[in-house]
């Protein structure tokens, strides 16, 4: 559907909720629905490709929806940081669908229905805050995407599920509303608009006390991005189906909660007014202590989705340490950091899915020597690992080397011993897992198949594209690189 | 005025105060009404004692019949309102129209009675619109009052006692 | 006949309700209040359009001119309440003839009806009237209706709460009058514009301060009680929980906004924003009140386990945002609590209309019989949600859009703590919200019960509501610029 750039904006939205209608109704015909999913996924990725073109070649499409409360619009405008946002939610929802179409079947997962239509509208709002124009807009679909993953959050309805929902639910509307609203509406009173500008459209409103308390407000009150204090529902939210947690844990909605912390910090502070701001050196360590003190806590859990979940936490402030750095080295190292955290993440919650499904245990310790029988699976998981890590020939080599360059720029070497800490601390308990599943020997009690039993195809499929994607991110992070300069082009000194 | 002179106000205060104690205090559901009546005659005799203007008598329109030149006068003035709502009635005019001739009217039968009630000897005429008022409040009153004790006769039915300590308990054991 | 539409607006259902009575029967009577109550809606609507295009509207009634006649005088406030009065009575007489047909024995419903076309007339005569006297005896009508109306209800405790409703609400409407009374011996007059007028030539005199203020306070006592503002709302939580379905769905939405609306015209117009401010400094008495209305209302709702007295509770918490507004005397606050009168008459609306979904179908409003809802009746549930989501305050509703202006407002002042409370108050509301919602959709539905999905009659209208909510959360526009305008006539001098 060529045509006016502002209708391929709309349209990336509002896809995947027309996708999740047609799930609703081939409720009762399971290939049929599953084909829609997919389908809509392939279309939806097909008009992001369509916006890709049009953003490389300097433009920034733009809709107007309409005025909600005087001059306060609903409206999406596509700039590079938000491409690439809705680049990465955009491959990977398609190949997620198809990793649950294994995953459900194979776990013999109930209210399959529901979950593929919440599964669709929860992509919808990723694209909404990927493409949001505004302050206002993105606050919508933040919290539009809040409260489309509750249902897949609390899949399987148990007391655990109900418990898990409450604490989800509980910190992130906390920050969102408490926080993160106000800090708005401050924004609103100071500046008088809430358009995402290149160069910020905070500077010279208020002093840097008052500016420097806003950004606290801002990067506390957004809870998806897992700082901590405000981290406990990331681990909560590893109740629900592992595909929830690869696609929304380690895609969406924890790339929406960094994306907009990346977005404040370039398109409302500004990265000249944010280097003024002691607060922002205040928040990179806050960022750096929730780095290390995840991967401490993630060293210590034995339920694999756990120790995921811990990482991912500390992956996230890697990002929040690059919008703290504010300047350009950080903002690439952060953005490109969106790109190769998802993909290596997802590869690891696929792998750990896998190894539920196919071999039916959730604890490292009893993973001895499964590599056998699962070796793609621990494989993929290798290679995703290697990403995390930052060791090449994986892309979140990259990543590392700019957030790195980022700190010496800043002259915080600290920060940097802290990146490198985390790194060794990701080797050991990240590649525990492939090394315990290869090396050792099988445990005694441990009723593992003979021979190659992977997890169901669909599943198998969608790791190895994950995986390998790492690794080409390695070889070619060009797009990924050159979108990021263009928002520091615009956006930064 | 003195002390003795706002013996009304004095009143007013006095069962104001009765009935607000009653209507809290007293737990039986009937004598609440009855404080709250109390209560609410209380502003009705505040009302009727705002209208009461000194030197003035009831406001009954006087037609004296001492002194012609009191009653033609009272006769031209009515024939100069007569002539105003002619007047007003010939052109063709708004809504406001018979408004302001009514307005007319009631000016010129004002001046007509002002002269009236000099020539009698009264200086004024005790304002009738309070008691006009409170006609309505009465009524009010009486509605409230009617629509609170048949509440209290249902309440007897459902609960067997009309004593508000007794019925909370029995709520609360529920 | 456009030229009578402020008279119409009341003499046409007047007439229409004791016809509604004498000919008794049910179905005839719910005919003539559906008629009576989308006349009304129609002309109201006219009306503010009217409002909107040419400005304030007098209207003499009987030809007498004003101040010693009784004049209506309809500005854009009252016209948007009354808008909000019939808009809400229209759905909730359609609403009302399957909820009410189950809740009330037959012979009894004609008279349900009649009592109810005359609350509404007696509300709608209050948003209209330029009198203040007049002002009395419509809040006494439509008082006089509601107290029947919540004594008809199923459960005993309908009459005791209906009793102690008509007791508060006599000694609120009795103060007024002493309030009125003590105005008029200094004034001589009972028009509000004419009072307007004269107030201040008292004040300056020097000799009557002291009464005004007396006249002031009595005024204020007997209005926050008609309105339920902490804590003269004792009577609120029985009547909203103890009443049938649809009076709390339409009382709930109508009655107190109507008093808050009472409250703008004595505080603004009449009296002033610089006296009622300045010398009476009523934000210091409003405020605090509102932000622990919100507060401490918010917490008892929580730990209520009848779910209709827990938004009962809610809603003295949102009566608190609207008076929060309403006492910061700026065009950002005022404009920010007649917003949320609309907003709110939506969503309590639809909230408590749902809840008489369920207790046609359930046959309990208890937290407990709630269970598995979601499942057997996941229309209700989902317009509870929706009604939810905008008590909270997500964005694209209308919950999100009075926040929004509130907490602005605040800020303004740089009431730092009044927008942390605010906040504070939306998160207490997704507790017990979710309180519900973890009930409903969380637990198993009792297989000794079948229970159906709520019937379409008593649906739609929910719905109705549900979609407003979120209509008018997506395109604020009318609202806001309604509100705004009718903010800065009440703050700016009376023409």
């Amino acid at each position: 559907m060529i045509g006016d750039p502002g209708m391929i904006v709309l349209f990336t939205v509002v896809l995947p909720v027309i996708g999740a209608c047609g799930v609703l109704l081939l409720r009762n015909r399971p290939n049929a629905r599953e084909a829609a999913t997919l389908v809509t996924g392939g279309v939806t990725f097909f008009h992001v490709l369509a916006l890709l073109k049009l953003v490389r070649a300097g433009e920034r499409p733009r809709f107007d929806m309409l005025e909600v409360v005087p001059d306060v619009w609903l409206a999406f405008e596509v700039e590079p940081l938000g491409m690439v946002f809705a680049l990465v939610a955009g491959f990977l929802w398609p190949i997620t669908s198809l990793y649950a179409i294994g995953y459900m079947r194979g776990h013999h997962e109930e209210n399959q229905t529901r979950f593929f239509f919440f599964f669709a509208i929860a992509i919808a709002g990723a694209m909404g805050v990927a493409f949001s124009a505004n302050l206002f807009t993105l606050f919508v679909f933040y919290e539009f995407l809040t409260f489309c993953t509750v249902p897949l959050v609390t899949h399987h309805q148990s007391e655990e599920a109900k418990k898990s929902g409450r604490i989800y639910l509980g910190i992130l509307l906390t920050t969102s509303v408490g926080l993160q609203l106000v800090a708005i509406i401050w924004t609103w009173v100071l500046a008088g608009r809430l358009d995402f500008v290149d160069g910020g459209i905070l500077a010279g409103t208020a002093s840097t006390g008052v500016l420097g308390t806003i950004l606290v407000l801002y990067v506390y009150g957004v809870g998806k991005a897992a700082l901590m204090p405000f981290h406990r529902w990331l681990p909560a939210a590893m109740v629900a189906p592992t595909p929830v947690s690869a696609l929304l844990h380690a895609v969406a909605v924890v790339k929406a909660g960094v994306f907009t912390v990346l977005k404040i910090s370039v398109y409302v502070f500004g990265l000249d007014l944010l280097s003024t701001l002691a607060t922002a050196d205040w928040l990179a360590w806050a960022a750096a202590m929730t780095i290390i003190l995840g991967s401490l806590v993630a060293i210590k859990q034995d339920n694999l989705k756990a120790r995921l979940a811990y990482s991912t936490i500390s992956q996230l402030s890697y990002i929040v340490l690059g919008a703290m750095l504010a300047n350009e080295w950080g903002i690439i190292g952060g953005g490109m950091h969106i790109a190769m955290h998802a993909f290596g993440k997802i590869t690891l919650f696929f792998a750990a899915g896998a190894i539920m499904v196919a071999a039916h245990e959730k604890k490292i310790s009893r993973m001895h020597g499964l590599g056998r029988t699962m070796p793609i699976t621990f494989g993929a998981f290798f290679v995703g690992s290697l990403s995390i890590i930052g060791l090449p020939p994986a892309g979140g080599s990259w990543s590392k080397w700019f957030l790195g360059m980022g700190t010496l720029e800043a002259g915080q070497v600290g920060l940097l011993c802290v990146l490198m800490l985390s790194s060794l601390l990701g080797l050991y308990y990240l590649l525990e897992v492939p090394v315990k599943a290869f090396f050792f020997p099988p445990l005694e009690d441990a009723h593992h198949n003979e021979g190659i039993k992977e997890a169901p195809l669909p599943s198998l499929i969608a790791m190895c594209v994950t995986a390998t994607a790492t690794v080409v991110l390695f070889f070619w992070p060009g797009l990924f690189h050159e979108l990021m300069s263009m928002v520091v082009a615009g956006g930064g000194s | 005025m003195t002390a003795l002179g706002l013996f009304n106000y004095w009143a007013v205060i006095v069962l104001m105060m009765v009935g607000f104690y009653t209507l809290i205090a007293r737990d039986n559901l009937v004598k609440k009404l009855i404080g709250l009546n109390i209560f609410q005659t209380s502003v009705i005799m505040m009302y009727v004692s705002f209208g009461r203007v000194t030197g003035g008598t009831a406001p009954i329109l006087f037609l004296a019949d001492h002194g012609e030149a009191a009653g033609d006068h009272a006769v031209e003035a009515t024939d100069h309102a007569v002539a105003t709502v002619d007047h007003a009635a010939e052109g063709a005019e708004a809504v406001a129209g018979p408004g302001e001739a009514a307005a007319d009217v009631a000016h010129a039968a004002m001046e007509a009675t002002q002269a009236t009630v000099e020539a009698a000897g009264f200086t004024a005429y005790s304002n009738p619109l309070p008691h006009v008022l409170m006609l309505t409040a009465i009524v009010v009153g009486v509605a409230t009052l009617a629509l609170g004790l048949s509440l209290v006769v249902r309440i007897n039915e459902a609960y067997g006692t009309i004593e508000e300590d007794e019925i909370n308990a029995m709520d609360l054991g529920l | 006949m456009s030229e009578n539409l402020p008279a119409l607006l009341i003499v046409v259902p007047l007439l229409l309700a004791p016809v509604a009575a004498l000919i008794g029967r049910a179905s005839v009577a719910w005919a003539i209040a559906t008629f009576s109550a989308w006349w009304c809606f129609g002309v109201s609507i006219a009306l503010l359009q009217r409002v909107r295009a040419e400005g304030v509207i007098y209207y003499a009634l009987g030809g007498w001119a004003a101040p010693t006649g009784i004049e209506y005088r309809i500005d854009l406030v009252s016209a948007f309440v009354a808008v909000i009065v019939t808009t809400i009575g229209a759905v909730s007489v359609l609403y009302a003839r399957q909820s009410i047909a189950k809740e009330i024995s037959e012979d009894r419903i004609a008279l349900f009806y009649t009592a109810f076309i005359l609350s509404m007339t007696g509300l709608l005569g209050i948003s209209i009237t330029g009198d203040v006297f007049n002002v009395f005896v419509f809040l006494e009508v439509s008082s006089l209706s509601a107290y029947s109306m919540i004594a008809l209800g199923q459960d005993r405790r309908a009459l005791t709460a209906a009793f102690q409703y008509l007791i508060m609400g006599s000694i609120g409407a009795t103060f007024y009058v002493i309030g009125i009374g003590l105005l008029y011996v200094m004034t001589g007059t009972l028009g509000m514009e004419d009072l307007a007028v004269r107030i201040p030539e008292v004040l300056a005199d020097g000799q009557g301060t002291r009464t005004i203020a007396v006249a002031f306070t009595f005024l204020t006592v007997g209005i926050t009680l008609k309105l339920a503002l902490f804590p003269l709302h004792l009577w609120l939580p029985n009547a909203y929980t103890y009443a049938p379905s649809a009076v709390t769905g339409f009382m709930a939405s109508t009655a107190t906004k109507v008093s808050v609306y009472v409250m703008l015209r004595f505080f603004f117009t009449i009296f002033g924003a610089e006296f009622s401010f300045g010398q009476m400094h009523l934000n210091r008495v409003l405020m605090p009140l509102a932000l622990v209305a919100i507060l401490a209302m918010s917490l008892v709702a929580i730990y209520q386990t009848n779910v209709k007295r827990m938004l009962a509770f809610s809603s003295v918490a949102q009566i608190g945002y609207m008076i929060l507004g309403i006492s910061f005397g700026s065009v950002l606050g005022v404009t920010a609590g007649i917003i949320h009168l609309f907003n709110h008459a939506l969503m309590k609306g639809a909230l408590f209309m749902a809840m008489g979904c369920i207790m046609y179908r359930v046959g309990s409003v208890r937290i407990e019989k709630m269970q598995g809802l979601g499942k057997v009746m996941p229309w209700t549930m989902a317009a509870f949600v929706g009604g939810g989501l905008s008590l909270i305050g997500v964005p694209l509703t209308v919950g999100f859009v009075s926040k929004w202006y509130l907490v602005q407002a605040a800020l303004e002042q740089g009431q730092w703590p009044v927008a942390a409370v605010v906040m504070i108050g939306s998160l207490m509301a997704l507790i017990y919200i979710w309180k519900v919602v973890e009930v409903a959709y969380f637990q198993q539905p009792d297989p000794d019960h079948q229970i159906k999905e709520a019937p379409l009659g008593m649906l739609i209208p929910t719905w109705i509501l549900v979609v407003a909510s979120f209509w008018f959360g997506i395109d604020a526009s009318t609202t806001a610029d309604v509100a705004t305008r009718a903010a800065e006539t009440l703050l700016g001098v009376m023409p």
